[in-house]
């Protein structure tokens, strides 16, 4: 469990998270990105951008 | 052996494609393109690598990373060429006319006063694609002379620079889905049908997936259109119509994350197959 940088919730998270993964806070709907797996950090993630795609 | 894998935001297909590489005893390493550094003159911290797998979130990254990677002779899948002719729909479209493959006719203009008439050339309804993007992001199906103008002029004010390449498509009126196809190599190994409601089926924008058997006409021409792109690892998406199967785009960094479970195809083992073999050669 970690809070999120947005709403401070609290946010459940797996064991298997890759730094660069994005989950989401469910209380506030933010992207999150994981910035560190081990100690586990969170931020914000990035706004998409016009580029991104497949 | 070692790949590298050039990604920023890890999306389910690269938790699956780092699980796949795990699972055939491939060692890996990420890198991030927010935080790589390329020094032009100096590619020895990619030298270690026998390939280095492309999963960029962004186009433009992806597109310059891959060119100096192959500059220096550094095997990336897919290639520079690839993700330079898929990455933009003009490019991508005057490939495979000449390939001789059947696309949906499509007209270019540079301001919007030739847009207007090249739309008008083409009637109504037309489609009007940003060159550059994915998800279905920016394209617009535009049914009368008055959204053109109101279009046109958005894109005019607002756009960057490259909204002013203006990439006009015939609309095709699809039965309700169209279908993308998975190539690997040289083998068409699995296609869906995307179906929706809406005109645009990008599962992105909601577009459900369902398995689609590959016949040989979808494999022959998803094979074809893989090649006339540079080939690789690619996601092919036809449109059928009453005049057979038309290739509409290529995307060269494929998501396939409701794919699997629809076709029973383990896409990410044969994409690190794939990756294993080209390292190799």
């Amino acid at each position: 469990m970690t809070s999120c940088p947005e709403c401070e919730a609290d946010v459940p998270v797996d064991n298997d998270l890759e730094t660069g993964e994005i989950i989401l806070c469910e209380e506030c709907g933010a992207e999150l990105e994981v910035i560190s797996e081990d100690p586990l950090e969170l931020a914000l993630a990035p706004d998409e951008e016009e580029d991104w795609g497949e | 052996m070692l790949v590298g894998v050039l990604c920023s935001r890890i999306r389910i297909e690269e938790k699956l494609l780092f699980e796949a590489l795990k699972a055939q005893g491939m060692a890996y390493e990420k890198l991030d393109d927010r935080t790589l550094i390329f020094d032009l003159h100096d590619p020895a911290p990619f030298r270690k690598y026998d390939l280095i797998l492309e999963r960029a979130i962004n186009h433009s990254r992806a597109q310059y990373a891959l060119h100096m990677l192959n500059n220096w002779g550094i095997k990336t899948v897919n290639t520079a060429h690839t993700a330079h002719v898929c990455g933009d729909k003009l490019l991508t479209t005057q490939a495979l006319r000449q390939h001789n493959l059947p696309v949906p006719r499509n007209l270019v203009a540079f301001t919007p006063e030739s847009a207007l008439d090249a739309i008008e050339q083409l009637g109504y309804p037309v489609v009007l694609k940003p060159c550059v993007g994915s998800w279905g992001r920016l394209v617009a199906k535009i049914n009368d002379r008055q959204a053109a103008e109101a279009v046109l002029e958005h894109k005019q004010i607002l756009g960057s620079y490259h909204h002013s390449i203006y990439y006009i498509q015939e609309y095709v009126d699809k039965p309700g889905y169209d279908i993308r196809s998975f190539v690997v190599g040289d083998e068409t190994i699995c296609a869906i049908y995307r179906t929706s409601d809406h005109w645009i089926t990008n599962t992105a924008l909601g577009g459900k997936a369902s398995n689609c058997p590959v016949t040989p006409e979808i494999d022959a021409l998803s094979r074809a259109a893989a090649k006339a792109v540079g080939g690789g690892m690619l996601a092919v998406d036809l449109l059928e119509t009453p005049d057979g199967l038309w290739v509409n785009e290529v995307n060269y960094t494929m998501e396939f994350r409701n794919s699997i479970d629809t076709t029973g195809v383990d896409i990410p083992r044969k994409m690190v197959e794939y990756i294993r073999q080209e390292a190799s050669a």
